[in-house]
């Protein structure tokens, strides 16, 4: 048995004497060739919230996994409220007082609320009794957090927002006094994100102590006490937040500086229509509606972009679109070909006729991780005449076109016959729309363009979606990023569970208006 | 008289499923566990057989079926903890590995037989002090005077061997540990998400040896069945594919245990009925095949896997290996 201390009881304050609640010292840590984290220090106060930004690949989810016992720093030393910690896994990492909400939750999603929070810290070999006991901590919990889950539910079932809070509440329930939180805002809404702020807060005011890792500057602003930069595995600053602005943070997270990014919205209410999808409805293989009866046109020389939380159809559209899923009922023209349930397109059809689909997800419909980045960046095309000789590929002027597209998007490092997968996540980025924009598409079809790229590609590919456009072509962005839906969309759809819930010009957007409509929560603010 | 002797037959088919779904039962269970921790457990079939050929051996060489039992059981966890070894330990193919227990119990139970007892592969017979013979129930010649209910207890409950009740004793106990018990909580959450379990602070390869060993001990029973209780000696290939008719009876169950037991008696009775009805015409059809009822299992094994049971969602991490560094 396990000791188990009284579960959310009188919390211990922080300590009086301004012990740190987190220290880390020299910490470095090293996968093969890369140096995920190079001589870390970093103090973190009892009772505040830290932030830590960085790009991707900075070493920031490296080094909290460190914290959380993930994995084990190949040097260096980790101190927990002033005292040497020796963290080697999950167990100890709970035991130390630290709780973790990862970016991908922990959760098993058949269990009910009640069983995830206990798993793994029963108290008894018992569930029943197990159950009684947890039932009542976490209602006081909840109360006490205005973290209201219900207990039965089953998790699966719940909005991402609700699972969230779960995971908050297991944290709480093992006597977190340290919470990391993995870029928790990704796949909530705006309103959403506004009430887990809320609840750190409130746990702030108790004495948690919370590290809040995010890629968002303006969160950073608006909730830290304190933030540490990483760049390149090092931290690279440590300041407090009243002291800095997200420009300058920015510019120590890429190293250089960057320019704003803004570009001119176009409206041409004459140019002929790209796409028109006429009452599409799509229903997914259990018969649950995943696109409920829509209507709109994209122009020529337009990005429409779709905004919505993850998982409200959007992806389903782009696939049925893309014609890799068929549409139920309801039609749509794309290209000037007409597309209904009884004549559907293949993708390799869709490719020819100028359609062009840039996947929300690269590794499963992007390239293939295992061939080189010459292979990927020809596939779906593969066929072409002049990747060909005979029955063969012809590999050198596979490689000489794809060191061309390299070149051309700035893919890094431009060696064509690297494995796909050993490119970071924007660079095989850039190669796909590398690839497609090859074809000089009429219509582009883009997913999440920017998921899991740093900001220094951001910029060429936010770059690149725009020149598209102005040669005329028609760009239907989907993206769960608002920011990015508002910088790059002429005009502005809002899904919500499978209807398009909201409409806005690109040029007079605000991130209120489309938060709530994200919520579909429009009629009860008005 | 004549609707006597019907009920009579039925009685006694249904007498017979409980014999015939004895080691289907402990397989479906043993797979059961494997599986809800994600392991795929292919290998029942390979320990039931290792099992059977180790007990029947025992049993011939010490005259003792309780020796015979823990053989079968040792063995058979033995090859589970092998499985185990390929699969958690160095995160192996799990269908790979099964595949491989199978090919080898398949093999060396014949070399071993023929080796130590030169019987062509069988194990000698056995004397009934060396097996586990049929068992009656107390009182129960004066509880099957009772109308209705006192018959079906005196033919189909009593007078069955030890082996057969801890069979039927397994399945609320499988279904106590599973859903009423921490152990279960994490068995069935480290099926559907490794990461959640080890976040939370617990092993993942420790529980998944948990489950594997579990599966191995009573496989080894269901395996000491087949050779020591149900026959009196180890025949080659005497499993002759239960394990995985057991399999498919746990996928049909839906990874849970009161289905699980349902399909296993099902194709038990589907088999005794097979046993029963050959060389009996049939009113308006006239005599059924042989072999035709005895691919009935089989058969129905495929059209309601095709689809008459719906769509089984596995635990969502079966078949994957658990990593955690990257």
């Amino acid at each position: 048995m396990q000791s188990q201390k009284t579960q959310g009881e009188d919390r211990p304050l922080p300590p009086a004497n301004d012990q740190l609640a987190i220290e880390l010292r020299k910490i470095c840590k090293r996968f093969g060739q890369v140096q995920a984290n190079r001589n870390i220090d970093l103090q973190v106060q009892p009772g505040t919230i830290h932030g830590i930004v960085g790009e991707n690949g900075a070493g920031k989810s490296t080094l909290m996994s460190i914290l959380y016992g993930f994995y084990q720093a190949d040097s260096g030393e980790i101190l927990i409220n002033g005292k040497p910690a020796k963290i080697k896994s999950s167990r100890d990492a709970i035991d130390s007082g630290i709780g973790m909400v990862h970016q991908h939750f922990m959760l098993v999603e058949t269990f009910t609320v009640l069983e995830n929070v206990l798993l793994g810290a029963e108290q008894s070999a018992m569930l029943d009794k197990s159950e009684r006991n947890a039932r009542d901590v976490l209602e006081h919990l909840s109360e006490e957090y205005q973290l209201s889950v219900p207990l039965d539910a089953i998790t699966g079932e719940l909005p991402v927002g609700q699972q969230q809070r779960t995971e908050i509440l297991k944290a709480l329930y093992r006597n977190a006094e340290i919470l990391i939180l993995d870029e928790p805002t990704g796949v909530l809404t705006p309103q959403e994100a506004d009430q887990l702020f809320r609840v750190l807060q409130a746990l702030k005011d108790r004495g948690v102590t919370i590290i809040l890792i995010t890629h968002k500057l303006r969160e950073i602003m608006d909730i830290t006490d304190n933030v540490s930069v990483l760049r390149l595995g090092e931290i690279v600053s440590t300041q407090r937040t009243a002291d800095t602005s997200t420009a300058a943070l920015a510019e120590l997270m890429v190293g250089r500086k960057l320019e704003t990014q803004s570009f001119e919205k176009v409206d041409n209410p004459d140019a002929e229509n790209g796409i028109e999808v006429h009452n599409l409805t799509v229903k997914d293989d259990r018969g649950l509606t995943r696109i409920d009866n829509i209507s709109f046109n994209v122009k020529r020389g337009e990005i429409v972009g779709i905004a919505g939380v993850a998982g409200n159809g959007q992806s389903t559209l782009l696939e049925v679109l893309a014609g890799i899923q068929s549409p139920g009922s309801g039609e749509f023209v794309i290209n000037g070909h007409n597309v209904t349930p009884d004549t559907t397109i293949s993708p390799k059809e869709m490719r020819e006729i100028g359609v062009q689909h840039v996947p929300e997800d690269r590794l499963r419909l992007g390239l293939i991780k295992s061939f080189s980045a010459a292979e990927s960046s020809v596939l779906g095309y593969q066929n072409r005449k002049k990747f060909n000789w005979r029955m063969f590929l012809n590999i050198r002027s596979i490689r000489a076109a794809c060191k061309k597209l390299m070149q051309a998007f700035d893919v890094r490092p431009p060696d064509p016959k690297l494995k796909s997968s050993s490119f970071s996540g924007g660079n095989q980025q850039k190669l796909i729309l590398a690839r497609e924009l090859e074809q000089s598409p009429s219509v582009l079809l883009v997913g999440q363009p920017t998921r899991g790229v740093d900001i220094g590609a951001i910029e060429l590919i936010h770059q690149k979606i725009i020149e598209i456009r102005d040669a005329n072509c028609a760009v239907l962005l989907v993206s769960v990023e608002l920011d990015e839906i508002m910088t790059l969309s002429d005009r502005i759809l809002v899904m919500f569970e499978g209807r398009i819930v909201g409409t806005m010009n690109g040029s007079d957007a605000d991130k209120t208006t489309l938060g709530l409509m994200m919520a579909n929560a429009m009629d009860n603010a008005a | 008289m004549d609707s006597l002797l019907n009920a009579q037959t039925v009685l006694s088919t249904l007498d017979a499923t409980l014999r015939v779904s004895t080691p289907l039962i402990l397989c479906a269970m043993a797979g059961l566990f494997s599986e809800r921790s994600g392991i795929i457990d292919i290998s029942l079939e390979g320990k039931m057989l290792f099992a059977a050929f180790a007990a029947g051996a025992v049993a011939a060489v010490t005259g003792s079926p309780w020796l015979a039992l823990a053989a079968g059981m040792l063995i058979s966890t033995v090859l589970s903890l092998l499985h185990g070894f390929a699969c958690i330990t160095t995160r192996g193919d799990q269908v790979v590995s099964g595949l491989a227990i199978n090919v080898l119990a398949s093999g060396l139970t014949i070399v071993l037989g023929i080796a130590w007892f030169s019987q062509g592969g069988q194990t000698p017979a056995l004397a009934s002090d060396a097996r586990f013979m049929p068992l009656e129930l107390p009182f129960i010649e004066q509880i099957g005077n009772l109308p209705f209910i006192g018959p079906f207890l005196e033919i189909v409950i009593s007078g069955h061997n030890l082996l057969v009740y801890v069979a039927l004793i397994a399945v609320p106990i499988t279904w106590w540990v599973v859903y009423k018990t921490r152990f279960g909580l994490r068995l069935r959450a480290v099926g559907e998400n490794p990461l959640a379990v080890d976040t939370a602070g617990i092993s993942v390869s420790l529980l998944r040896y948990k489950a594997v060993v579990i599966a191995g001990v009573l496989c080894g029973i269901a395996g000491t069945y087949l050779a020591i209780a149900q026959n009196a000696a180890f025949a080659r290939e005497m499993t002759a594919g239960q394990g995985y008719i057991a399999l498919a009876a746990m996928i049909f169950g839906k990874w849970r245990p009161v289905p699980a037991l349902l399909a296993c008696l099902m194709f038990g009775f589907l088999d005794a009925v097979a046993i029963r009805l050959q060389g009996v015409p049939l009113p308006g059809i006239g005599e059924v095949p042989v072999q035709l009822i005895q691919a009935l299992p089989y058969l129905l094994t495929v059209i309601l896997l095709a689809g008459f049971i719906g769509k089984a969602v596995a635990p969502k991490a079966i078949g994957v290996p658990f990593a955690k560094e990257r």
